[in-house]
């Protein structure tokens, strides 16, 4: 947790793509954490690890709302993309125990429920809503991709 | 109370997200300053939205006060208005100017009715006793002479117009002050007739007829006409036709002149005619 925060606040907080992409790869923490973990443990972690960011970015409120949001949206995401042979135990919500398809999904929908609150509580008005939402494409495409590179680099199948 | 438990244990993951957020909502609304700006206005427009419709409504079921309010305070600013329009011209003219010897006194008044297609007009005046108008006192407006003041009420006096087939006034040619008898024939309410000026006298058309000033009514000088004919008819005398510079039916606002020294003019002449 305290790596991805960092990892966010220090290196992608500073990445801005001509004024369009700003990536949000500190929702993999939510993303990761193991089925079982109870819900109300989900809200708590996603608003510790929002308030944390939010601590470092100078905005208090703004991404702890997004990321207590998506916590609260991950069961009802996982019940919907529940596969065939439903959620085996002792595994994760990873992309070596469900396959790349699955996990973009499963990143995909959340990151994208996640951009569309934090970048319209950003903006906080009407008036730009395509331009936002062109934003919200934007950045949530690249932090899907940081966030699936990951896998690949760091939680790598642990059996 | 066990009830409520079991409520919130049923539903505590959806009750702590809603508890969460509004903390995290209400730490945006506080601590960022676009935001908390943003969400002020966004409120203050509803709010505003919601008064204003309140304040349309109530405004439309108080229309009759209001109406009532601005009627009432129309008529006070219309007396105002006539009471210093008309007070303003008394005290000009009052003024107790000890260099200049004030011999006449204006009030300004109202035509409220009159005739001009008699043979014996009358002109009614909203200015009475109250305003200091007495009886025989001469009324001008600024083109010229209009009559004599006959009768006063309280807050009314009636005038008797220069078209009336009764009224005499003396008047004077303006160029050589010879003075004669001027009087209405009824026939035209635009034109009097001015006699007893001598024959001898040169008398052009467009000559200006003012008043003589010897009747102790109307100061000296008021224009009256023009001449546009003149005949020796009878003897001596001319008869000449004036124009009249006033036109009567279009009068509104006339001054009567009170002469400050009427009295002690008058109290010397009847010594002499007695």
């Amino acid at each position: 947790m305290f790596v991805l925060v960092l990892f966010q606040v220090l290196i992608l907080n500073n990445i801005q793509i001509s004024g369009y992409v700003n990536p949000y790869m500190y929702v993999l923490f939510i993303l990761l954490l193991p089925f079982e973990t109870p819900r109300w443990l989900l809200l708590i972690s996603g608003f510790a690890i929002g308030l944390s960011i939010d601590l470092f970015a100078n905005t208090p409120g703004m991404h702890t709302s997004a990321t207590v949001f998506m916590a609260f949206l991950r069961p009802y995401v996982l019940k919907l993309l529940v596969p065939h042979d439903d959620y085996e135990p002792g595994t994760y919500p990873r992309l070596f125990y469900y396959g790349f398809s699955w996990f973009l999904k499963y990143s995909l929908v959340l990151v994208f429920l996640h951009h569309i609150f934090l970048f319209y509580v950003e903006v906080f008005r009407t008036t730009y809503f395509f331009h936002t939402m062109l934003r919200i494409i934007l950045s949530a495409i690249f932090s899907v991709f940081l966030i699936i590179l990951s896998q690949y680099f760091v939680y790598r199948k642990q059996i | 109370m066990r009830n409520l438990f079991r409520f919130i244990i049923a539903y505590h993951f959806q009750i702590l997200f809603i508890v969460l957020e509004a903390i995290s909502i209400s730490l945006l609304l506080n601590h960022n300053d676009f935001q908390k700006a943003r969400f002020i206005s966004f409120t203050h427009s509803i709010t505003g939205r919601v008064y204003k419709k309140v304040n349309n409504i109530t405004r439309y079921l108080a229309l009759k006060k209001i109406n009532d309010k601005l009627a009432e305070e129309n008529t006070k600013l219309k007396n105002i208005l006539q009471r210093t329009y008309r007070a303003d011209e008394l005290f000009f003219f009052s003024e107790h100017d000890t260099i200049y010897h004030q011999h006449y006194f204006y009030t300004s008044a109202k035509v409220i009715n009159q005739t001009v297609n008699k043979q014996h007009n009358f002109l009614t005046l909203d200015k009475g006793s109250d305003a200091g108008i007495i009886p025989e006192m001469g009324v001008v407006s600024n083109g010229g002479v209009i009559g004599i003041v006959v009768s006063v009420s309280k807050r009314f006096s009636t005038v008797i117009s220069l078209l009336n087939s009764d009224f005499r006034v003396s008047a004077k040619l303006a160029k050589n002050n010879y003075f004669g008898s001027l009087h209405w024939d009824g026939k035209d309410y635009r034109s009097v007739k001015l006699n007893e000026i001598p024959y001898h006298i040169d008398v052009t058309v467009g000559d200006t007829v003012v008043t003589s000033g010897y009747s102790a009514i109307l100061p000296e000088g008021i224009i009256i006409g023009t001449v546009r004919n003149s005949e020796v008819k009878g003897g001596n005398f001319y008869e000449i036709d004036v124009d009249l510079s006033i036109d009567f039916k279009s009068l509104v606002y006339v001054k009567v002149i009170s002469n400050l020294r009427r009295e002690e003019q008058t109290e010397l002449e009847e010594v002499i005619n007695e």
